[in-house]
């Protein structure tokens, strides 16, 4: 079998619970614990007021639902609680520095969500007349300038909701300008070992076989590898810089060469693209295609798992290939290309139904007008700085899994330094919760072993850049000095200890089911 | 009973090869959470990933030791995850491949052989 | 700048700890040629004024839906959201967290999935529901590649009512994988027209009920007919509040149902970001795409909440991923769960029944308009109907009257050969003088 050597416990150990600490009814100071809404017992309540309808649905005859739903109902202030409580049991980028590598988790400004919810943006229906949508086309085209200045390429494909949307999108457009040049053979793509799992991923869903291209020691893409592989099947690489090691690519230039003298094209993952937005312009570098994380550099908010916005940059050659719609100028003012006809015959097709998430459009525009080109130069240049100084003030108790040179806006360490410890990457990551932190990115890049992936970003103030050093600072010395039990028993001091994975995995519960059916109406089919 | 480089293993009876995971393989997986065995009647040539077998956080392919007919495949596994963990030798086996080259068995490591490769890892 | 905490003293401290004698040392791998010795031809920054007043002035220039009588509908709707739900996703820990990856300090936001994934499967019908996908086209698409996975037969017959655009990204998505779509002419009854071109080779039949015509229909006898030839039946909701009258699609024998959520909890914001809905049945479980959260202990053995079946997703199974999916859409489902909530049975129900009242309002007002015929037979809240000139032209003349009549079929597909079709929705913000507006407003441009 394919050993994979990402295996680690899943299942802990039963512990009992600290009782010295135990309040008598089971409060726990100022967080609650929280029942699910199936369990509040408002089977008949509403939150809402509505007038009574006046007309009935007799028309629907048997198409009209006769068996219940199963949806609770609370009143308002019944809901504020439930959804305040949980909201508790979250860490998030407003409590602390959130050092997840590969996430960009950098401050959400309020500003973007005012603006988002003026009525003219948030009130607006895709499909209206686009006479009555002008300053929401502009503001797509504004943010479609930056998007192309800041990167030096000619075009953008904005309607891909997400990074990995927005991969799948620069991969079609790939295969069509394959296509269309009647290269329609050419089915690998290459991807380095540390890629993301989107990229292989995506490019498996748009039917390409997938070949790994060698990393050196220093980190980077094995240059003499990619020319071997590269071929006369070779449709694409999918390259990330800076890397999912955090390192700047000094062969980019020479990849995107050898790349294009093979007739391949050039993706480029812009998950990074914080290190360098504002100093570097991946158009330069002899990038093709590149989707840009817009909840990552461009600070719309992560939500707790989404929305996000992937739009993709483009070069000259793939532009006829985007996907519709996009914003045209015309004499009477801008409008929409939605379809693939005409002048735009040659575009893929549609990614998804309306036009992309203008939400994020929005919020993105907000923040590039906020930080202007100076700006948005300095965010990069402080998110490096802030990656290095974390570098250099853990590398003394901790192993960067490359220590030679700078890193650009994230430092990856390995385990090594926990060896003989008894305490893994994931253990050190479950006590780092206890300190106060959210744990970095662990066990990727999975090319280093036991990876800690961190990625401070530039809105951290150098105060809480020393308090979070401080506390791994301490944590590592204690993890060497043999207190093995701290790491094993974290986190104590979250509201849940460590979960069970195992058990989800294996008898998966994925909705309340009623263990007393009298109390509920019987909410779901059979199983 | 028989090994290969992989970590599965072979025990053959008559024509039919059964074949699993050896003890080594399911404590480096952890806690096994679900089993893909092969469709009955499947043909499969030696090397070939015929089965899947997963933890939480991995999904490892599982190839064929010997070429074959898959005449059974193990529900007790696919029911119960957890047998490959308890006895991953034995009641953990994936299938049962009727063999189409006796021979391939013979170019296997035996026990003693495979406990050597183990320290070389 | 504001949102940068480090003075030059904290750089100057910092790269002294570094030791590097510039910030310029920590780029000395990006190569020569390609850095930017100067800033972008881009503005400087701006204070929150300056940007609020340009962001002002940009949505200034758009008619908001709620300025007017205002009919459009074709797959986002305008529903009232109560202000408590914006008000609750606004909070730091909802709208500043990520993913759930360390289940212990990620309880809020896993719990809600749970109770979202729970809400859905309710709604549709169904046994499972995932955590939400980015909207319901691509969740259409998602669904037609799981049919595939799981019948691994490569046809797929989308229905005449099925919305264009999900027609389209499926066909995008298909293409992709090799598969074969037969995407039947627009037709605005006639779901069950999939059933002709059902053969051994079909994976799955996709209909829309209520369809982009507002059609809604009974799809039992599809379901049998799909499952007799081996195929897989996936029903398309656009309408979610929908949901709160009509037969679910799993009554009515779905294996795989999809929905755009954005009716509950979520503005329209001009297409996006919206919240894709995705249910099935419980034996196809292992071939859903999208996260998954389900219940499970804690080591002292209390109830919580954990991603699960992650190995069929990107970060593990890479190219072997179910789907190539990595965010859902947090937020937005979190919006719709928590105005569920606040519905409740009693209240989703009731504001079915408006939204259906007046959809009802609606038909009776249009059947006095001279010239114009109504297309749709039974319907939730919209309405196609037939006008005797291009519908994209009524539109135009009905706005210059201030009332924003609907979408032309055309707009969504402008070689349907449907151009005199205009779709017209009414919810619970539509009022009574609204729909007299109309009434004048079409009576007097097909007047002329």
């Amino acid at each position: 079998m394919s050993m994979q050597t990402v295996g680690r416990p899943t299942r802990p150990e039963a512990v009992a619970a600290d009782a010295s600490a135990a309040s008598l009814s089971g409060g726990h100071g100022l967080q609650q614990d929280e029942p699910l809404i199936f369990e509040l017992g408002g089977w008949e309540k509403t939150g809402v007021d509505l007038p009574a309808p006046d007309a009935d649905a007799s028309d629907l005859g048997d198409l009209a639902r006769t068996t219940p739903i199963g949806l609770p109902g609370l009143s308002e202030p019944e809901t504020v609680r439930h959804y305040v409580r949980l909201s508790q049991k979250n860490h998030a980028i407003d409590l602390a520095l959130y050092p997840l590598g590969s996430c960009t988790m950098k401050h959400n400004p309020r500003l973007n969500e005012k603006v988002a919810r003026l009525a003219g943006f948030a009130d607006l229906h895709p499909l209206q007349p686009v006479s009555t949508t002008q300053g929401a086309l502009e503001l797509m085209d504004r943010l479609a300038h930056w998007l192309k200045t800041l990167t030096g390429l000619p075009a953008v494909a904005l309607p891909p909701k997400a990074g990995a949307h927005g991969e799948l999108c620069g991969l079609l457009a790939i295969r069509a300008a394959h296509e269309a040049a009647g290269h329609g053979h050419r089915r690998q793509v290459l991807v380095p070992s540390s890629a993301h799992g989107t990229n292989p991923a995506t490019a498996a869903f748009v039917g390409y076989s997938v070949t790994e291209i060698a990393q050196t020691a220093d980190g980077r893409v094995d240059l003499a590898d990619l020319a071997a592989k590269l071929g006369p099947e070779v449709a694409a690489i999918m390259v990330t810089n800076p890397n999912t090691c955090g390192l700047f690519e000094r062969d980019i230039i020479e990849i995107a060469r050898l790349t294009h003298q093979a007739g391949a094209y050039f993706y480029c993952d812009g998950a990074n693209f914080n290190a360098i937005v504002g100093r570097v312009r991946p158009g330069d570098l002899g990038v093709d295609a590149m989707h840009i994380n817009l909840h990552k550099t461009f600070s719309t908010p992560h939500g707790g798992g989404g929305p996000g916005a992937g739009p993709v940059v483009m070069s000259q050659a793939l532009a006829p290939f985007a996907p519709a719609p996009w914003v045209t100028h015309g004499p009477d003012g801008l409008s929409l290309t939605e379809e693939a006809v005409g002048e735009a015959v040659q575009a893929f097709g549609r990614m998804c139904a309306f036009h992309g998430q203008m939400g994020m459009f929005v919020r993105a525009y907000a923040y590039m007008r906020s930080h202007g080109a100076d700006g948005l130069r300095q965010v990069a240049e402080d998110a490096v700085l802030n990656a290095n100084y974390v570098k250099a003030r853990l590398s003394g108790e901790m192993s960067a899994a490359f220590p030679d040179g700078p890193c650009m806006h994230e430092a990856l360490f390995d385990d090594a330094w926990l060896e003989g410890t008894g305490v893994t990457t994931l253990d050190f990551a479950k006590a780092m919760i206890d300190e106060g932190f959210h744990p970095m990115t662990m066990y990727f890049p999975l090319v280093v072993h036991g990876a800690m992936l961190i990625e401070p970003t530039e809105t951290e103030s150098k105060a809480e850049l020393d308090r979070f050093c401080e506390a791994l600072l301490q944590l590592a010395r204690a993890a060497k000095a043999g207190e093995a039990e701290r790491f094993k028993a974290a986190p104590r001091l979250a509201p849940l200890r460590r979960l069970d994975e195992t058990l989800a995995a294996r008898k998966p519960r994925l909705t309340w089911r009623p263990d007393a059916p009298t109390v509920a109406p019987t909410p779901l089919a059979a199983e | 009973m028989r090994f290969t480089k992989d970590h599965e293993w072979v025990e053959v009876a008559g024509e039919v090869a059964t074949v699993g995971i050896t003890a080594y393989a399911a404590e480096q997986l952890g806690d096994v959470v679900f089993v893909e065995t092969p469709d009955v009647g499947r043909q499969v040539k030696a090397g070939d990933s015929f089965a899947v077998v997963e933890s939480v956080k991995a999904a490892s392919d599982v190839y064929a030791p010997v070429s074959g007919e898959v005449v059974e495949s193990n529900g007790e596994v696919a029911d119960a995850p957890e047998t490959v963990n308890a006895s991953p030798e034995a009641a953990g086996w994936f299938a049962k491949i009727k063999l189409a080259n006796p021979a391939e068995v013979d170019a296997l490591m035996d026990r003693p052989a495979y406990e050597a490769f183990l320290q070389t890892l | 700048m504001r949102y940068l905490p480090l003075t030059p003293a904290d750089r100057a401290e910092m790269l002294a700890v570094i030791e590097a004698p510039d910030i310029d040392a920590l780029f000395k791998d990006v190569p020569a040629a390609a850095r930017a010795k100067d800033l972008f031809d881009l503005p400087l920054h701006a204070g929150e004024l300056e940007v609020e007043r340009e962001l002002s002035a940009l949505a200034g220039r758009n008619r908001a839906a709620g300025a007017g009588p205002f009919f459009c509908g074709a797959g986002a709707y305008r529903h009232h959201v109560p202000a408590t739900v914006d008000h609750i996703i606004q909070r730091s820990e909802f709208l500043t967290s990520y993913t759930p990856y360390q289940p212990e300090i990620a309880q809020g936001t896993l719990q809600v999935l749970f109770e979202f994934q729970t809400q859905v499967a309710a709604l549709t019908g169904l046994e499972v529901a995932n955590a939400s996908m980015y909207d319901g086209s691509t969740a259409c698409a998602e669904a037609v590649m799981m049919a595939q996975r799981v019948t691994r037969r490569e046809k797929a017959i989308l229905s005449g009512g099925l919305h264009p655009h999900y027609a389209a990204t499926t066909q995008t998505i298909a293409h992709a994988e090799g598969m074969e779509i037969v995407r039947l002419p627009a037709a605005v009854d006639a779901e069950a027209a999939v059933l002709d071109v059902l053969d051994a080779e079909t994976a799955c039949v996709v209909v829309q009920t209520p369809n982009v015509f507002g059609v809604a229909t009974d799809v039992t006898r599809i379901a049998e007919a799909a499952h007799a030839a081996g195929a897989l039946l996936i029903v398309v909701t656009t309408e979610a509040v929908s949901f709160g009258l009509l037969k679910s699609p799993g009554e009515m024998g779905a294996d795989i149902a999809v929905a755009e959520g954005q009716s509950i909890g979520n503005s329209l914001n001009f297409g996006g970001p919206y919240v894709g809905l995705f249910a099935a049945r419980e034996k196809l479980l292992r071939q859903m795409p999208g996260r998954l959260c389900g219940e499970t202990v804690d080591a002292e053995g209390r109830r919580g909440f954990v991603l699960t079946l992650s190995t069929r997703e990107q970060h593990i199974r890479r190219e072997k991923a179910t789907s190539n999916i990595c965010t859902n859409s947090g937020l937005c489902a979190l919006a719709f769960s928590i105005h569920l909530s606040l519905l409740g049975e009693a209240g989703l129900r009731q504001l079915a029944e408006l939204n259906h009242a007046r959809a009802r309002e609606l038909k009776t007002a249009l059947t006095a308009v001279p010239g114009l015929e109504v297309l749709t037979p039974r319907f939730f809240n919209e309405i196609a109907v037939r006008l005797p000139r291009p519908a994209a032209e009524v539109v135009e003349a009905c706005l210059a009257d201030g009332v924003v009549a609907g979408v032309p079929f055309s707009r969504l597909n402008p070689a349907g050969g449907m151009d005199e079709v205009l779709l017209i929705a009414a919810t619970e913000t539509t009022t009574i003088q609204d729909i007299a507006a109309l009434a004048r407003a079409l009576t007097r441009s097909l007047g002329r």
